[in-house]
């Protein structure tokens, strides 16, 4: 139909920060929308994750059932997989609950079952908590990494500004943590 | 609240997109076909209040401002006031004026945000367009200029908030217990001061363009989130709009003030939390009046609804104007969070300029420096969705031993839940399912302008799977989008 670049954006167990990163390039997006085509993301209303992305920027760790079959179907149906973010790179804040061996069963204990809450138990009807929480590269291949917490906007605009010129980013001198 | 329906008909939407956060919604249905009942369901959780145990409390803005991506400057604040009250200081004057410009900048963001990118797409290209394009980047082809103004305007409450703290998002090097790490240089005050005059016609044309098409939504008026219900907010010491500090007030259905909560350790005397088996979010109420029925909303809407004025011109001759809408001064649509975030826009213009144009800005004295005094602190931060409550309790070597949050969206809970129910029964028709009738029940989500990324400490996706099961549990029909 058109020649732009399908680019997803994913959202996992993170604080939107990354995200809050990508629309801080403020009227680069509209230089963006030129030649891409944004074909699944949170801000946008298409449900189910495409075929054929070309490119997917993911932000957030690995942490519960439902975001690592989520992970897996993003890495199977695009091109290039980029971990977006201090949490997709290493884990980051999301992980600290690691420290603790059944993480999972204590972080629901310290926030469910208090006896000063009505009705405190384990909710059972949602998706299910991995043990840890893990960064994207523990479950699938990742093709760039784009540290930060958050990534700065002017970084996330050079490595996508390479990759619609075919070219692969150079993050020498340009990535940091925190 | 619901009961464990197993054998009746239900309709999942999920994700709801365009919030911050990650959700679902389940719609139940009779046996002939109507809506009974609908939940709003929150699918993810991180737990800060397990994983900050034992990290000294001085690091605490800097993890739990990592809740959220959007609002992290409300958890600094609720954060660093929590500690200000643990080391037994009262900031310099300077700081909480640089804490609280800050915070304006941040609440402008964060509404345009909503407004233009998670909303719009609904108001101007219509809750029945096309999917695909139905977001931010479809705005931007269909109308360049109006999507530029958001842009704008969001981009200058992002500059407020990098030039006093450093960095945009995550700007946890600044704020510290006591006040802040370093001063506003007058260079960064003067590139502020320039941009006010485009921020101020860009957030009173925004009112004026929403005004206007106010009159095409009658019908979202009446039937979103349409019900009585009782509101929470902070308000200055005489009862005017707030976001920084101040008393914490709930009023009920009819204006009338039935609580007000002076000392911030005091909160648990008002309000309490049920945990339902369907959703990692909890849900606050009004402890007077107890489970369900003390359900409340925070947020802009509740806000407008504790105050009794605006402490700025502008925003106070549309404030007035707005009070009209309701009886004794109470607007109980949901749909008007809209109205009323633009209000606030507006006035956190205002009071930014308020801010940067009183000399005492530029101090250098901006920490109170003290050790540990006081074992046990709270802060409170109106955030843009509402009320944020940041409860530390810490050994005597500063480190923490128990941490409690309640964060803005949790509070709107038991609201979301009636507000989805109401769309869904004016518009979901079962058999003939169409995707613009569930969009209107996202909508009414959007109105709220959820962040469960806050809530939940947690978010993430989900294809939408709308699955249609008979009264026995089998499946009869699914729809994907």
């Amino acid at each position: 139909m058109s020649a732009k670049v399908r680019v997803a954006t994913v959202w996992l167990s993170g604080c939107s920060g990354c995200h809050m990163s990508f629309l801080d390039q403020d009227e680069r997006l509209i230089d963006l929308a030129q030649k891409i085509q944004l074909v699944y993301s949170p801000i946008a209303d298409v449900k189910e994750f495409p075929e054929n992305v070309d490119v997917t920027l993911i932000e957030g760790a690995v942490a519960n059932e439902d975001q690592l079959a989520m992970l897996k179907k993003a890495r199977e149906r695009s091109k290039v997989l980029i971990s977006l973010g201090d949490c997709a790179v290493t884990g980051n804040v999301t992980a600290l609950r690691n420290a603790w061996r059944n993480s999972d069963k204590e972080i629901i204990e310290r926030a469910y079952l208090d006896k000063t809450l009505i009705n405190p138990q384990t909710p059972n009807e949602v998706p299910k908590l991995l043990v840890k929480a893990r960064p994207l590269h523990e479950a699938v291949k990742v093709d760039f990494f784009i540290p930060g917490c958050p990534p700065h906007a002017d970084l996330i605009n050079y490595v996508l500004t390479e990759l619609l010129c075919g070219r692969i980013p150079n993050m020498e001198g340009r990535s940091k943590y925190g | 609240m619901v009961k464990e329906q197993e054998k009746s008909k239900q309709i999942v939407i999920s994700p709801i997109t365009r919030i911050e956060g990650h959700a679902q919604v389940t719609i139940f249905l009779n046996n002939n076909d109507t809506v009974k009942d609908a939940r709003f369901q929150v699918t993810d959780f991180r737990g800060f209040e397990k994983f900050t145990e034992g990290r000294p409390f001085y690091e605490m803005p800097a993890i739990t401002s990592r809740s959220c991506g959007i609002c992290p400057v409300s958890h600094l604040l609720a954060s660093a006031k929590a500690c200000d009250a643990i080391v037994g200081v009262t900031p310099p004057k300077t700081a909480i004026m640089l804490r609280r410009l800050m915070h304006m900048g941040q609440l402008i963001q964060s509404h345009a945000l909503n407004f233009y990118h998670l909303s719009s797409p609904d108001l101007i290209l219509g809750f029945d367009s096309d999917p695909a394009v139905r977001n931010v980047f479809g705005l931007i082809e269909k109308d360049p200029e109006l999507a530029k103004q958001g842009i704008r305007l969001r981009r200058y409450g992002q500059e407020i908030i990098e030039k006093v703290a450093g960095k945009r998002i995550h700007s946890a090097e600044w704020i510290s217990p006591g006040g802040a790490k370093w001063p506003l240089t007058k260079e960064r005050a003067d590139c502020l001061i320039a941009g006010l005059p485009e921020a101020e016609e860009l957030a009173c044309k925004t009112l004026k363009f929403w005004k206007k098409m106010l009159g095409q939504f009658d019908e979202e008026v009446e039937n979103f989130g349409n019900f009585p219900s009782y509101y929470m907010g902070l308000v200055t010491p005489d009862g005017g709009l707030e976001q920084y500090d101040g008393p914490l007030r709930i009023v009920d259905k009819n204006g009338k003030v039935v609580a007000e909560c002076v000392d911030p350790t005091t909160y648990a005397d008002f309000i309490s939390e049920a945990v339902e088996p369907w959703s990692w979010m909890k849900f606050p109420f009004f402890k007077a009046v107890g489970y369900p029925e003390g359900a409340y909303r925070v947020g802009p809407l509740a806000r407008l609804n504790v105050a009794t004025h605006c402490d700025t011109p502008l925003a106070n001759e549309e404030f007035k104007h707005f009070k009209k809408l309701g009886k004794n001064g109470i607007v109980q649509s949901t749909f008007h969070y809209h109205y009323a975030r633009l209000i606030e826009l507006l006035f956190c213009v205002e009071t930014a300029k308020n801010l940067l144009n009183d000399p005492e800005i530029l101090s250098e004295h901006v920490t109170s420096k003290a050790m540990v005094n006081t074992y046990e602190g709270v802060g409170f931060a109106e955030a843009p969705r509402g009320t944020l409550i940041h409860h530390y309790k810490v050994d005597p070597e500063g480190l923490v031993t128990q941490n409690n949050m309640i964060i803005a969206t949790e509070h709107n809970n038991l609201a979301y839940n009636m507000a989805i129910t109401q769309v869904a029964k004016k518009y979901v028709k079962a058999k003939q399912l169409q995707e613009g009738m569930l969009n209107r029940v996202e909508a009414v989500i959007r109105a709220f302008d959820p962040c469960l990324s806050c809530a939940t400490h947690a978010v993430g996706q989900m294809p939408l799977d709308i699955k249609l099961f008979d009264a026995d549990g089998k499946l009869v029909d699914r729809k994907l989008r």
